[in-house]
C-alpha cells in the first residue's frame, strides 16, 4: 500500500512538473468578441471578431498628429498620466523607462502615454517632459488630445481588461495601469505600472507577443 | 573539545559587550534612523526612489552628499514648504517643483536622518531641536 502511494506521489510530481517549460501560455485577448459566419472554399466557417482600438487622433510631444494608422503593426503599451501628478506618476515613468530601455532598439513597438491634463500639458511641456526623461526618438509618444476624448478610449477601450477585474467604480484612469496592445490592436494585457513586479511580467508578454505569428489583421 | 565550546563563548560574550556598549548616541540615531526609513517609504519614496536615485532630470537623486552637507540647516523647510526654482545637485540642473508636505519636526528630523545617513551619505543624527530651530528661520 505504502510502495503504491510512493509510485503515485511520483508519478504525480512528474506529471506537474511537465508542461509549461517549454511553451509558452498565449496571451488572453479582453474586451467584447462577436463570431461571424463567412463563406470560405464553399464551406461556412465560423470567425470571431475581437474588440479592438477605434479611430483616435492626438497630438505627439514633437507637435505631429498621431492617429490609430501611426501604430499599424505595432505591439504598443498605452498609459495615462499628467506631468504634474506628484504622486503615483514618478513611478509609473520610472518602470516604463524600463520597458522603454528593453525594446526601444527594437523595431515595431511603441509606447503611448496620454496626459488626462492636456490644458496644462501642452505640446511644449510633453516635449520638455519627455527630455527630462531622457526619452528620444519616435517609440514613446506624449500625447494630448481633447479631455473627454482621452477619458472616453480610456474607460471604453484600453480599460476594459481592468474594468473587468475591479470591483470599484470609476478612477481606473487615474489608477497606474499599462495597457499591452497586439498589432491587430486588441487588447492583451493590463499591468499595475506602479508595481515593479508587474512591469517585468508586462515586458515578458511584449515578448511573447513579440513571438507571436502574425495573423491577418482582423477588420 | 572543551576549548572550542570556551573560544565559541568568550566569542559570543565579546560581541555582547561591543553591542551593550555602544553609547547613547548611537542609539539615538537608530532609532531616527528607523522611524525615517518609514516616513521616507511613505512620503518621498514615490518620486525619490528606493534607492534615492530620483529620476532622470525630472527628480533629483539624494546621493549629493555635498549638496546636503551645504545646504543642512535648509533641509528641513524644503520638506515643510516644498522647493522651487533651480538646484544644482551632482553638477545637473533640476528646475521642477517639490511639493509641501505636512510632517511634524520629529518626523522630519526622522527622515532627514534617514536620507543623510542612506545612499552614500554620511552626516549623522540631526534631531527634532536642529529641525525645529531650523523650521522658525525658514524663508
Amino acid at each position: 500500500m505504502r510502495k503504491l502511494a510512493f509510485g503515485f506521489l511520483i508519478v504525480m510530481a512528474w506529471t506537474a512538473c511537465k508542461p509549461g517549460s517549454d511553451n509558452k501560455m498565449p496571451l488572453p485577448i479582453f474586451g467584447s468578441r462577436k463570431p461571424v459566419s463567412k463563406i470560405v472554399d464553399g464551406k461556412t466557417v465560423v470567425d470571431t471578431i475581437y474588440q479592438t482600438i477605434p479611430n483616435f487622433k492626438f497630438v505627439n510631444q514633437y507637435g505631429d498628429s498621431i492617429t490609430n494608422k501611426d501604430l499599424d503593426g505595432n505591439i504598443y503599451v498605452a498609459d495615462f498620466f499628467f506631468t504634474t501628478c506628484p504622486s503615483i506618476c514618478p513611478i509609473m515613468a520610472r518602470n516604463m523607462l524600463k520597458v522603454y530601455d528593453t525594446f526601444k532598439s527594437n523595431g515595431n513597438f511603441k509606447i503611448l502615454s496620454h496626459t488626462i491634463d492636456p490644458k496644462h500639458d501642452s505640446v511644449p511641456v510633453l516635449k520638455k517632459y519627455a527630455d527630462k526623461l531622457g526619452v528620444t526618438g519616435n517609440t514613446w509618444w506624449f500625447v494630448q488630445g481633447k479631455k473627454e476624448e482621452t477619458y472616453d478610449i480610456a474607460e471604453k477601450n484600453y480599460l476594459v481588461a481592468v474594468k473587468k477585474d475591479s470591483t470599484a467604480a470609476g478612477g481606473y484612469v487615474h489608477a497606474g495601469y499599462f495597457v499591452l496592445v497586439d498589432k491587430q490592436k486588441r487588447i492583451r494585457g493590463a499591468y499595475d505600472g506602479t508595481d515593479p513586479k508587474q512591469v517585468d511580467q508586462l515586458i515578458e508578454d511584449i515578448k511573447t507577443l513579440q513571438a507571436e505569428p502574425d495573423e491577418t489583421i482582423v477588420q | 573539545m572543551i576549548y572550542k565550546v570556551i573560544g565559541t563563548l568568550l566569542f559570543f560574550f565579546s560581541v555582547l559587550l561591543i553591542v551593550s556598549c555602544e553609547n547613547e548616541h548611537s542609539l539615538e540615531f537608530k532609532r531616527y534612523y528607523s522611524q525615517g526609513a518609514e516616513v521616507y517609504q511613505t512620503h518621498c519614496q514615490n518620486c525619490h526612489g528606493a534607492n534615492g536615485q530620483g529620476l532622470s532630470a525630472l527628480i533629483p537623486p539624494l546621493n549629493d552628499s555635498v549638496y546636503l552637507k551645504n545646504n543642512k540647516a535648509a533641509l528641513a523647510c524644503y520638506i515643510r514648504s516644498g522647493l522651487k526654482g533651480v538646484i544644482v545637485v551632482n553638477g545637473k540642473n533640476f528646475d521642477d517643483a517639490m511639493p509641501a508636505n505636512e510632517l511634524s519636526p520629529m518626523q522630519i528630523a526622522q527622515v532627514l536622518t534617514y536620507v543623510t545617513n542612506s545612499f552614500g551619505n554620511k552626516l549623522g543624527t540631526i534631531n527634532d531641536d536642529q529641525v525645529s530651530s531650523s523650521l522658525s528661520v525658514c524663508k
